[in-house]
């Protein structure tokens, strides 16, 4: 019961302060001092007071994209354990359940975008779908490798690994997974390279161009559904790259919320260090991604 | 090129000429002199019209610029003020131009292949170029734009509101996918009358005109304005005063071109040059601010010299700050070049090549960087740059990355220069007495400022005051630059083709 409620707890407050972590991380080596740590809550506290404006050429979809979003996002976070605990919610090929999830969630996205018929918005759901195209047969392929590394067919079970612990023959693969999942983490979050969350430049963007109609409570739910999908394929990466455990449980989890924070502070660093690719070579980069964890795969059913 | 001599009067930069010397040309004359020089590689650095002597009728001149023989030549004709044969079907840098002309004036050039408004004003004169009524509201950026048709090709504008603090600009792309096919710019929201507002003068009021003329460009217009009156009273300013003026001119080239490779880091999202440029860019307007106590150097220009003289204890503590800025500019810039990410991004997007900025008649940085020395400072030299000579960078790729290479090699040729001006500066007064304007004469000033070639050109009436003043900014040339270089590139590459030309809006709309 505790698991669970500690589960939620994390899952609900944790995932504003990864973009904290990332924006200080950046600041620093840009030499300032940046915004503070949680300033990603008092923008959600903002945006929840704010009214909001509604162009009259959208229609209901325009309203319903972001609650779906969200709503499809959290249910995909009771799926994904954190740690070395189980997930809320966990029963067999509930990895297509999450793939699927995460799916609609776009779908919804992009829907809303069309749906205020600007030619920016349009723009960047062409470009969402199709990068999606390539980053989710990436994600396919490193569950595949991870449910016969485990030989479990759900999330919880093969994200804690075999019972027998890692040996030398998964090892390969695993790290061609964890390159592919940290690449689609990056993408599907808009970080650099693949897109820049802080630009203000239209013509550049991919997901931020499609909320651009977005206002007040509204762009609020997309804000945080975009924080809580970080942390989630956080979460998820983090049973690749770094599955230890002490045993004790406040240990674990206390380990579980450092490990986050480690990784946002890579996020940032990744993003200090280098430049946005050019668009179209971004689909080079997910085709990567996607090999990697292809390969990954191959290694295992030789 | 004798035969060229004999149409146009010669003259050199900052030197006046009576209004007689100037010949009158027939038409044909006119057209052939501009075509002739054109085709001998000289650049039409200022087309304007003035009134004439009868209400028929205007008058067209044109001030071409021989880089090569360092001089300029100045003719006129006589048209008819309803319309004459457009240049621009055989000269097509004078496209702008004749669309200037046509809306100031109510006059049709015939023939022009693309004759649209350019700031979206009533003329001067009463008449209409395209026949609009006196009551129908004129708006800017409302007008046609070319369109792509065919399945898939759809439009994106963008602006006139701007997601970033910047200036007002309309940007029709015409797109398949994201590729773009064409891009169209419509200007003219900052468009705030700064010509006729100095015809009459000068007054009180004239050099803050010039020095707002671009914001960003204050010491360059504002140079080039008494540069203007000074060779109409034929004033002789001090040694002193034109270091000075050269000092300042340098520092303003630095601060933008060190904001610009900053903001080219920045739109490809590499954040270390980002901020650090960001932060030098201060370093350097804080110099200017240390000359003249204003950091874009409002007040430092004036006729007849500069309006703050500097100590011995103020040149060192400058020169000091400059080997501080100088090197932490060495470290943020350094950076760019070392990182293959950001060298994707820059290199072979954007490409201007060589041609089609000659026959667009590019000027300043964005022309240097496609191989072609044009340097103001070097062409058409005045002041100190008489006498201390800056090496021209240039670099032929024609490319973003170019264009940011070009202003790291001219932060450094800046860097050195001040360095050696402020070391033996001059003594004397920095400011000498200004007379009387003569009477009928014409002046051209030209001046390189950080985005280009900087033209002023004045002619006085028989009391000495302006009877005409026409400003060119450099932007006003490389506007049709940028549309072409977004040619076949993605929209995506938008942002960062624009960074690279950073062209004013202001400075266009005057």
């Amino acid at each position: 019961m505790s698991t669970i409620l500690i589960h939620l707890l994390l899952l609900l407050s944790m995932p504003p302060l990864l973009a904290g972590v990332i924006n200080k991380t950046k600041a620093w080596f840009g030499g300032r001092v940046g915004p503070p740590l949680f300033q990603s809550y008092y923008d959600l506290a903002k945006l929840a007071r704010k009214r909001m404006v509604l162009s009259t050429t959208t229609t209901w979809v325009f309203r319903i994209g972001p609650v779906v979003t969200l709503a499809t996002v959290l249910m995909a976070g009771l799926l994904v354990p954190m740690g070395r605990f189980d997930a809320p919610i966990a029963f067999t090929g509930d990895l297509i359940f999450f793939a699927y999830l995460l799916g609609l969630a776009r779908f919804f996205t992009t829907a809303a975008a069309l749906d205020t018929g600007s030619s920016f918005e349009g723009m960047g759901a062409a470009r969402e779908v199709t990068f999606a195209c390539l980053s989710e047969p990436a994600v396919f392929f490193a569950l595949l490798v991870l449910a016969k590394v485990s030989g479990s067919l759900t999330l919880t079970g093969m994200l804690h690994g075999p019972a027998g612990g890692f040996s030398a023959a998964t090892a390969a693969p695993l790290i061609l997974v964890a390159i592919g999942l940290f690449v689609v983490l990056l993408a599907e979050n808009c970080r650099i390279p693949v897109d820049d969350p802080s630009t203000h430049l239209e013509l550049t963007m991919i997901h931020e161009v499609m909320v651009l109609d977005h206002s007040g409570p509204l762009l609020g739910v997309i804000l945080y559904a975009a924080a809580l999908k970080l942390f989630i394929f956080g979460a998820l990466l983090l049973h690749v790259v770094a599955p230890f455990q002490t045993g004790l449980s406040w240990a674990d989890w206390s380990l579980f919320v450092g490990e986050m924070i480690a990784l946002a502070v890579a996020i940032g660093v990744v993003e200090s260090v280098m430049a946005r690719l050019l668009m179209r070579r971004v689909t080079y980069l997910l085709t990567g991604a996607m090999l990697f964890c292809g390969f990954g795969f191959l290694l295992l059913v030789r | 090129m004798s035969r060229d001599g004999a149409q146009t009067a010669a003259f050199t930069n900052g030197r006046s000429i009576e209004l007689d010397a100037i010949p009158t040309l027939t038409l044909e004359g006119f057209e052939d002199a501009v075509l002739d020089a054109v085709a001998d590689g000289e650049r039409v650095a200022a087309m304007f019209g003035a009134a004439g002597e009868r209400a028929a009728e205007m008058l067209l001149y044109v001030v071409l610029a021989s880089d090569h023989e360092n001089r300029l030549g100045v003719a006129r004709t006589v048209i008819d003020a309803e319309r004459f044969p457009s240049l621009t079907p055989r000269c097509p840098q004078v496209h702008l131009f004749e669309r200037e002309i046509a809306e100031q004036f109510g006059v049709r050039p015939e023939g022009h292949p693309w004759l649209k408004p350019v700031r979206y004003h009533r003329s001067w004169t009463g008449r209409d170029a395209w026949g609009r009524a006196a009551h129908e509201a004129i708006l800017p950026g409302v007008t046609e734009f070319y369109r792509v048709e065919g399945d898939e090709v759809h439009e994106v504008a963008v602006g006139p509101v701007h997601a970033g603090v910047i200036e007002p600009g309309h940007f029709r792309f015409q797109c398949h996918g994201e590729q773009v096919f064409h891009l169209e710019i419509a200007l003219g929201y900052q468009h705030r009358g700064v010509e006729q507002a100095l015809i009459g003068g000068p007054g009180p009021r004239s050099i803050h005109y010039a020095e707002t003329a671009a914001g960003d460009t204050t010491i360059a217009h504002a140079t080039a304005y008494c540069q203007v009156v000074e060779a109409l009273a034929r004033c002789q300013k001090s040694a002193r005063a034109q270091t000075l003026r050269g000092v300042a001119l340098e520092l303003e080239r630095l601060a933008n071109h060190v904001g610009d490779l900053g903001a080219l880091a920045n739109d490809v999202g590499f954040l270390p040059t980002a901020s650090y440029c960001g932060r030098i860019r201060g370093e350097f307007l804080n110099m200017t601010a240390l000359l003249c106590g204003n950091r874009f150097g409002r007040g430092m220009v004036r006729p007849g010299g500069v309006g703050f003289g500097v100590d011995d204890a103020r040149v060192a503590e400058l020169l000091k700050r400059l080997e501080d800025a100088a090197e932490d500019t060495a470290v943020a810039v350094n950076l760019l070049w070392d990182t293959p990410s950001v060298m994707a991004r820059f290199e072979d997007i954007g490409r201007l090549p060589k041609q089609v900025a000659v026959d667009l008649g590019i000027v300043g940085p964005a022309a240097r960087a496609s191989g072609l020395s044009r340097d103001v400072r070097q062409d058409q030299p005045s002041g100190i740059f008489r006498f201390a000579h800056l090496p021209v960078s240039t670099y032929d790729a024609g490319d973003v990355f170019a264009r940011a290479y070009v202003r790291w090699l001219e932060i450094q040729q800046s860097t050195d220069f001040i360095r050696e001006q402020l070391s033996a500066i001059p003594s004397g007064e920095v400011r000498v007495a200004v007379g009387a304007l003569s009477p009928d004469r014409l002046v051209v000033a030209l001046n390189e400022g950080w985005r280009g070639e900087v033209c002023h050109v004045a002619i006085t009436d028989f009391e000495g005051r302006f009877g005409s003043y026409k400003i060119v900014d450099p932007s006003f040339h490389n506007w049709s630059g940028l549309a072409y270089a977004l040619r076949n590139q993605q929209i995506s590459d938008f942002p960062v083709c624009n960074k690279s030309f950073n062209l004013s809006y202001c400075g266009h709309d005057l």
